[in-house]
């Protein structure tokens, strides 16, 4: 894979990244965005209780996921212009933004556009609450 | 939440500097009908409303409010950039040099900084949304007076014209939200913000006030 490539020149063993990772953002270390959905397979669009409920579990989930990733690219967005030749810093933001491209294309997906630059065959954009309306799905579990 | 993208919503490139100009277009930037009061008078007043529609339309139009405000600072920002002192004081720009160098400030054409009391938010979705309609015709009018003003250079009028244009699209769009709003409201019941309904809550007062505002019983 070309991001086998990219991540060859990363340098992870370099010692001089002043970087503190913040909270959350340290804790991503793994893709949690295949297992997630790995359980929508069978009851993605049933309306049985404990299929509704499965569903419910693994978006919020899948939000708090997104939240932290976005949290995490934005705080080492700003590290990073300050230090720009951080090498473990750019490792670092490169590993966070594609997860978050992967987990929000599957999430949008599924549970419709989280901005209008999502394109969907029917307009989601007016289906959901938001997100000052105390949705459950941006509640933290 | 927002993200940035590292792109004009339009291009603009201005080659010849014109501080007179920068002037009279920074009132599109601070001025009482400009970008900075249009995005937050819209994304303020979202929060109240009482239809999907009016939500969606007041934050995806706030939203592009931000990205023309953005240009509208490019545009004071390039018409300012690499003038004379003495251009500078001859546009009239002498006292706003004295407090904010080339530096570009949210104020009016007139020099009065922007305030919050431009905006309104009045707690009634009706008169929120004629308030946007009324805002839209006056940044209409206000881009039209600016083309007069920037006859001379195509590259600061071509910008204008696209913002002018949105104003209209823009106009249309909160016509059919207050449509919408006023649908909603001639609902028979209408529960505004989740508010519980008991007999002795003011549940029956909001509600006739809601059937006046919009016009109907």
């Amino acid at each position: 894979m070309e991001s086998n490539d990219e991540n060859r020149n990363c340098m992870y063993n370099q010692n001089n990244c002043q970087y503190t990772p913040q909270g959350i953002n340290a804790a991503f270390g793994y893709n949690t965005a295949e297992a997630l959905t790995d359980d929508l397979n069978c009851c993605n669009s049933c309306n049985h209780e404990e299929c509704m409920q499965n569903r419910n579990r693994i978006r919020s989930e899948m939000m708090k996921q997104i939240k932290c990733l976005s949290f995490a690219v934005v705080d080492i967005a700003q590290y990073l212009d300050t230090h720009p030749d951080d090498r473990k810093a750019i490792c670092l933001h490169k590993e966070y933004c594609n997860q978050l491209e992967e987990l929000k294309d599957k999430y949008q997906r599924i549970f419709g556009p989280l901005s209008i630059y999502y394109p969907c065959n029917k307009w989601r954009w007016l289906e959901e609450p938001w997100p000052w309306e105390r949705s459950d799905f941006n509640v933290d579990l | 939440m927002w993200t940035y993208n590292k792109v004009l919503q339009y291009p603009i490139n201005i080659k010849c500097p014109n501080p007179k100009l920068a002037k009279f277009i920074i009132s599109q930037y601070g001025g009482p009908d400009g970008e900075l009061a249009a995005s937050l008078r819209y994304l303020s007043q979202r929060f109240g409303m009482p239809d999907q529609k009016s939500k969606a339309v007041l934050n995806d139009i706030g939203t592009e409010e931000l990205a023309h405000l953005e240009m509208v600072g490019t545009i004071v920002h390039q018409l300012t950039d690499g003038a004379s002192i003495e251009e500078i004081e001859k546009a009239g720009l002498g006292a706003y040099y004295t407090d904010h160098g080339v530096d570009v400030y949210p104020q009016s054409a007139a020099g009065t900084p922007w305030t919050a009391a431009y905006i309104a938010c009045k707690g009634d979705p009706i008169a929120n949304l004629q308030e946007d309609l009324a805002a839209e015709q006056k940044a209409r009018a206000t881009y039209e007076k600016l083309i007069d003003l920037c006859r001379d250079d195509p590259d600061v009028l071509d910008p204008l014209k696209f913002l002018r244009e949105r104003e209209v699209v823009h106009f249309q769009r909160f016509g059919e939200a207050l449509r919408g709003v006023q649908d909603k409201l001639a609902e028979k019941k209408f529960y505004m913000n989740n508010m519980k309904c008991n007999d002795n809550s003011n549940y029956n007062m909001m509600n006739s006030n809601m059937n006046n505002a919009c016009g109907c019983n």
